[in-house]
Parts: C-alpha cells; sequence; structure tokens
C-alpha cells in the first residue's frame, strides 16, 4: 500500500496523516466523521459529496485524497458556527428546500461558494440553476432549491 | 478504493517523462474527471498513474510579446473561461468551455486532458481547430510542436507517443487576429451532457463578405474535423440563405456521422447541416455584422 503524508484544514481542524494514494477525498472526509459529504454516484454527475477545496467547489469522489495537501476543505458541518446555521442553511430550511436530505449538504456547499463568488450580484434563476446544474435532487423539483438561493442571496 | 497499482506524483517536467517513457502502462492523471471516473468503473488500463497536478508551471495563461497566447495544459476549465486574457481575444474558447459537464466538474477538469483523450464529442475540440491551436509536447527526445490539425486520429487516439508530456496550447495571432468566433453544443439537456454535435465557426469579414471561415464540427465523425469543403464554399461570399444553403449541401463531403445510442446517423446530418449555418451566423453577428 502506498501512503503519502498530507497535513490538511477540515473546516476548522488541522489534521497531519498518512493517506493511501488510491483513496478518494469523499472516503477520507467520511472516515473522519465528516458524513455530511454524501457517497452518490461515484462519478462526479450527482454532486452529493461535492465540498469546497479552498474555497472552490468539486466532486469529492472524483478527487484524490492526497490532493488535499496544504489546503483548506469546507463541509456542511463547518458551515454551522456556535450551533447556528449558516444564511445559505437557514435559507434552505425557510424555503422547504430540503425534502429527503441527501442532496442538501452538496447543494449547501454549491451555494454556499456560488453567492461567495458573486456576492453583490443581482442574480436571476437561469444563472442559478447554471451554477447548480452539477447538483442533483430528486425530490424537491428544484423550485425550491432557486428560492433558497435567492433567499440566501439577499440575506447573506 | 480506486484501482491503483502504481503511483507517481511527478515534481518536475523531466521527471513526468521519464517516469511516463519508462512504464508502458503509465497514464497521465490530471484533472482526474475522466480517469477516476475510468477507475471507478474498474478500468485496468488506468492502473499506472503518472500525476502531475504538481506541476504548477503547467498552468499558466500568458501573451509574448508578439501575441502568441499560451494554455498550460493543466489550467482548468473554469481558470481558462474566467482569465481577462481568453475573454478578450478567444472567448470561443471561454463560451466552448461553459458548456462543459457542471461547476464542479470544470473546476477540476483540464483542456489538456479534454484534447489528449482523444474524445469525440470534446468541447474544447472546436475551439482548438477553429483557431488552430499549436501543441507544445515534451519527450524524452526534447521539446517538439504539433498542430491540433491530424492531432486526432480516431475515437480516443492521438498522435502522442509514450513518453510525450503536453505543457501547452499555443494560439498565434494570425489565428485569431480580425477573427469572430462561436459555438453551439446540441445536447439532450441544458447541462451534465455529452454533444450530440458540437459545432465552431470563425470568421474574418471584408465588409459583407466572409474573407476567411473556419469550421469544425465534433461527434461528426471518427475525429473532430475542419470542414474544408464548407469553408471553401463560403468563401468570398455573403452571408445569404442561399450561400448559407450551399455551404450545408457542400458539408456532407466533410463529416462522417454515425448512430449510437445517442442519435440516428441520419439526425445527426441533420443537425450538422442546420448548426452549420446556424453557428456562421452567430459567428458573423459576433463580429458585429449583419446576416
Amino acid at each position: 500500500m502506498q501512503t503519502i503524508n498530507i497535513n490538511v484544514t477540515i473546516n476548522t481542524k488541522k489534521y497531519e496523516m498518512a493517506v493511501d494514494v488510491r483513496k478518494s477525498l469523499m472516503d477520507l472526509l467520511r472516515e473522519l466523521g465528516y458524513t455530511s459529504v454524501k457517497h452518490g454516484c461515484g462519478v462526479g454527475e450527482c454532486g452529493a459529496c461535492t465540498v469546497l477545496v479552498d474555497n472552490i467547489p468539486v466532486d469529492s469522489c472524483l478527487y484524490l485524497a492526497t490532493w488535499a495537501n496544504n489546503r483548506a476543505i469546507r463541509t456542511t458541518e463547518g458551515e454551522c458556527r456556535d450551533g447556528r446555521l449558516s444564511p445559505v442553511q437557514e435559507a434552505y430550511v425557510e424555503e422547504g428546500a430540503v425534502q429527503c436530505g441527501f442532496c442538501t449538504p452538496g447543494l449547501i456547499m454549491t451555494t454556499t461558494s456560488f453567492l461567495e463568488k458573486n456576492k453583490g450580484k443581482e442574480l436571476s434563476r437561469e444563472e442559478i440553476k447554471k451554477g447548480h446544474a452539477g447538483n442533483l435532487c430528486r425530490c424537491t423539483g428544484y423550485q425550491t432549491i432557486i428560492n433558497a438561493v435567492e433567499t440566501a442571496g439577499k440575506n447573506g | 478504493m480506486f484501482p491503483i497499482e502504481n503511483y507517481h506524483f511527478v515534481e518536475s517536467i523531466k521527471d513526468a517523462v521519464e517516469a511516463l517513457a519508462a512504464d508502458e502502462r503509465a497514464r497521465i492523471i490530471a484533472g482526474g474527471t475522466d480517469v477516476l471516473v475510468r477507475l471507478h468503473g474498474g478500468n485496468t488500463d488506468y492502473g499506472r498513474l503518472v500525476d502531475i497536478n504538481g506541476l504548477s508551471e503547467l498552468k499558466e495563461i500568458t501573451i509574448d510579446g508578439e501575441g502568441n497566447i499560451c494554455i498550460g495544459s493543466l489550467a482548468t476549465f473554469t481558470e481558462i473561461m474566467e482569465h481577462e486574457l481568453i475573454q478578450k481575444y478567444v472567448p470561443v474558447i471561454a463560451e466552448s468551455l461553459a458548456t462543459i459537464g457542471g461547476p464542479q466538474v470544470r473546476n477540476c477538469g483540464t483542456m489538456g486532458g479534454n484534447i489528449c483523450n482523444g474524445a469525440v464529442s470534446a468541447d474544447s475540440a472546436c475551439a482548438a481547430l477553429i483557431h488552430e491551436f499549436d501543441l507544445v509536447i515534451e519527450s524524452p527526445d526534447g521539446e517538439r510542436t504539433e498542430s491540433i490539425n491530424g492531432f486526432h486520429t480516431g475515437p480516443g487516439r492521438t498522435i502522442l507517443q509514450k513518453g510525450d508530456l503536453l505543457k501547452y496550447f499555443r494560439i498565434r495571432p494570425e489565428n485569431y487576429t480580425g477573427f469572430s468566433a462561436s459555438y453551439y453544443k446540441y445536447a439532450m439537456r441544458g447541462a451534465m451532457d455529452i454533444a450530440t454535435i458540437g459545432s465552431g465557426a470563425a470568421v474574418k469579414m471584408n465588409g459583407d463578405i466572409i474573407k476567411t471561415l473556419k469550421l469544425a464540427f465534433t461527434v461528426a465523425a471518427p475525429t473532430p474535423v475542419r470542414c474544408r469543403n464548407a469553408e471553401r464554399a463560403m468563401e468570398n461570399k455573403t452571408v445569404s440563405e442561399e450561400n448559407l444553403q450551399a455551404m450545408a449541401d457542400a458539408i456532407e463531403k466533410d463529416v462522417k456521422p454515425r448512430t449510437s445510442w445517442r442519435a440516428s446517423r441520419e439526425f445527426r446530418l441533420h443537425l450538422i447541416r442546420t448548426l452549420a449555418k446556424k453557428v456562421v451566423r452567430r459567428a458573423v453577428e459576433n463580429q458585429g455584422g449583419s446576416c
């Protein structure tokens, strides 16, 4: 088994560890207890495993764990601070954008980065759709999710 | 766990080329959006990886004093799309890359991988063909430059040899100055889909007359193709419906679409004829011309 030593920050916690080169970032995060990161399709289609790497959303199932070396990872767990939901998380609850919930953590991270990147911009529903095209939801029909992004954009 | 047998994270271009030359089965991994999908599916052809992600010099996007635009093979789709040099001088590249997958895939995938994996449907291939990219390649014998014309040799196949590493794409000024261009992807879904047909056109106008047309298609033949017969049909012509129709007739000599589960040969041919007209019109409109 080939391993590589990595230093990685996950949310606010720093880790130093030896990582199997065959492991995805998704597997590593789930093993460390960050189970908001969901194992969906495993091939970059559904976005359920989306996390932010240096504030950029990636499918953690298609990302080698060793690539996280010297990088900062954000997962949905870390968006909740001192028991308070982030504006994005709050908006998903308010707008009823959560049904079965499996896609929600990935979507929260996509929305978080989408709104950070487009801060101060007026966003159309079409732009929101395009910005979230990498995340599938089989329950909601997406309208409530788009509503949540709009609401979070206003409240953020 | 991905079925990786051997993993080599290279520290330099020299190191990469040596590792690739030394191992018959070694494959490059860059953004991973193709290679890791294949490994996930158990494809053992990808078990011996040379990881080039440490080569930050391959991420650069620059322009030199002569106007040559260079795009590093490891620059992600998002980095290329959002780069001011690309938006200013070769915006059709940004337009094309915006149609790839979704945000997460574009944040990892690279244009180097999109071209070097030889995909017939590569969304960057039309832009590469109409702007006549040069590919600057390092091998154990040193550096050489190949043209995108003739680079693809079949589905999933290119002229790349064992030990070759694409360093960057170069777009010479004569291949973009004065041109305006457009890309149109026909797919079943608005995102996260593979092109049924992809089409790209670059035009240089002289008043209302097309002085030069470069037209390229993907999924229209066993490789991405330049459509020279159609191009000649539009040279020194106005953008009239009659002339566009003659071009659409001529393009049948340039393409060889096939039937797949995505679309029949007949439907693809219909798309090619229709999109040729559409994409040429859009390229002309982008120049500020009317048609």
